[in-house]
């Protein structure tokens, strides 16, 4: 690549990253759905998709093919302009996201990051404004369908959104107080040293911010046991009732990036990103470029696997909230207890150096 | 590269402002508001401030448009007819907005050594984040107005949940 200038090279492979990036997305969104059908099967004693190729492995592909094929029903009272535009909303901030994300430790090939398509020094603040917009899919899906079960889901779900969204921005903010940064790179370096003993969640002690930071994602992610936009028994799919086809299918693909977006950011923030839990003990075994860089990229995949697993659990296992006890639960628990964690983090801060 | 982008984004957020008065349904009049902030975040981002970008899309367009957007919804408001309006709109709102466009320029561009200047991207490379220096600032000079501003904002939501509630 010598006779390239470093702008060509620095294009290329930007292009390259997003490119490979982009693919591993969304055949991770893809799996996301046939490990959460798989699981919910197992724990509800079936089996889950076992038909279509080895173990069922194949089923998201013949999914995806069974909703590109459907009829796409346009419906004739919709507003149509902002009803094409709020799937597209949805799913593109969904994966905008991903961009800011560190996947790997820093892997410098001709002054370009490989693991990380832009290294970004507000990348927390990327993160939480580009999910921020996300609602906008949702909020204008509900509204332009002209359909009442559609804007019950699509208030329900801006109602909560906004609610949460002041308790997750605080629970991480323990997180930049003791990082002194906000860029991504910059939070993971500052959880590097010790292993497993110097992440945020456990020698940080953010264990407080991690859960509230939980909780409230699954909020935003109108995951259950927060799905009440969509809650099928009351109101037959909630925003996407009158969506069909590949706009369906938009909206489904950006509620399970969201889900690997939050499962990244959790990693990232409290659970150390790619750094290996056993620190630098191991160093010497796999000390060559290579084989450290894929093994970070493991570690951090391994910590992402385990978040979205819980997810899968937590849908599993909990039911669904009453509305009123989600809005008790948001503003008089979450939104308290968040601020207590961060005077708290700053005592501790201030007191210690 | 960044003049580019200034010019794009400060033409679409003037045209984005135009729509938000031309449109008659207030979603679309609110959604264009949305565009206008986020084309701002990216002036303010192409001057070097990318806290305050951030800060603009995560509070402007992320909370306070959708609360706008939810409540249009809420209020399931439809489109607004058209009427004639006063008289006096029509023969003192042109020239009053031009005068007052005339008079906000004259005090920019009189003023001009006063409030200095900045480079367009010329902030974008420097070492010292945005972070640190805005919160110096908060916290040091501007610490009195900082705070009666937000205790101002305490009591509006306080005011709020006073009219709010039926019985106290």
């Amino acid at each position: 690549m010598s006779h390239l200038t470093n702008f060509e090279v620095f294009f290329l492979l930007s292009i390259l990253k997003i490119a490979v990036v982009l693919v591993i997305t969304l055949m991770g969104v893809a799996y996301t759905v046939l490990l959460e059908r798989k699981f919910l099967g197992h724990l509800q004693n079936r089996w889950g998709p076992s038909r279509v190729g080895p173990f069922g492995l194949l089923q998201p592909l013949v999914d995806g093919l069974k909703l590109f094929l459907k009829e796409d029903m346009m419906p004739l009272a919709v507003e149509r302009p902002l009803f094409i535009l709020a799937p597209i909303i949805a799913l593109g901030c969904a994966l905008i996201s991903i961009a800011v994300v560190p996947f790997g430790q820093a892997t410098m090939v001709h002054g370009v990051d490989l693991f990380q398509i832009a290294n970004v020094n507000i990348g927390l603040l990327v993160v939480l404004g580009v999910t921020s917009i996300g609602v906008y899919g949702i909020t204008l899906s509900g509204w332009s369908s002209n359909n009442k079960y559609s804007l019950f889901g699509s208030l329900r779900s801006t109602a909560q959104v906004i609610s949460y969204e002041l308790a997750l921005g605080l629970s991480l903010v323990g997180v930049v107080l003791r990082a002194g940064t906000l860029s991504l790179r910059g939070i993971v370096d500052s959880q590097t040293a010790h292993g497993a003993l110097s992440w945020n969640i456990f020698g940080g002690f953010q264990f407080v911010g991690f859960f509230i930071y939980l909780m409230a994602a699954y909020a935003e992610t109108n995951r259950s046991p927060f799905d009440l936009p969509e809650a099928e028994s009351e109101l037959v799919a909630g925003y996407h009732t009158e969506y069909s086809s590949m706009k369906f299918a938009m909206f489904f693909m950006a509620e399970y990036a969201n889900m690997i977006t939050v499962a990244c950011v959790a990693t990232l923030l409290f659970f150390g990103g790619a750094s290996s839990p056993f620190g630098h003990t191991f160093d010497h075994v796999a000390s060559g470029a290579i084989p450290s860089g894929i093994l970070s990229i493991f570690w951090f995949v391994a910590k992402v696997f385990g978040f979205l697993l819980l997810y899968i659990w937590v849908r599993g296992t909990l039911p669904r909230f009453r509305y009123d006890q989600l809005m008790d639960f948001g503003w008089k628990f979450l939104l308290p207890v968040a601020m207590v964690n961060i005077l708290a983090t700053a005592l501790a801060l201030a007191y210690h150096g | 590269m960044e003049i580019v982008l200034f010019i794009l984004f400060g033409l679409l957020a003037v045209a984005a402002a135009l729509n938000l008065l031309f449109q008659r349904h207030p979603i679309n009049s609110a959604l264009s508001l949305v565009v206008v902030m986020m084309s701002l975040a990216v002036l303010y981002w192409s001057l070097g401030a990318e806290f305050l970008a951030a800060a603009q899309v995560i509070v402007y367009a992320g909370a306070i448009m959708v609360l706008f957007i939810f409540v249009v919804m809420l209020l399931n408001a439809g489109e607004e007819e058209r009427t004639h309006g006063s008289k006096i709109a029509y023969i003192v709102g042109i020239p009053g907005a031009g005068a007052i466009f005339c008079l906000l320029s004259f005090a920019f561009l009189s003023e001009r050594s006063q409030l200095g200047s900045t480079t367009l991207g010329g902030y974008l490379s420097s070492a010292v984040s945005n972070i640190t220096e805005i919160s110096h600032i908060l916290f040091t000079s501007l610490l009195l107005p900082f705070e009666v501003t937000s205790l101002l904002i305490l009591v509006a939501i306080l005011g709020a949940v006073v009219l709010a509630r039926k019985e106290l």
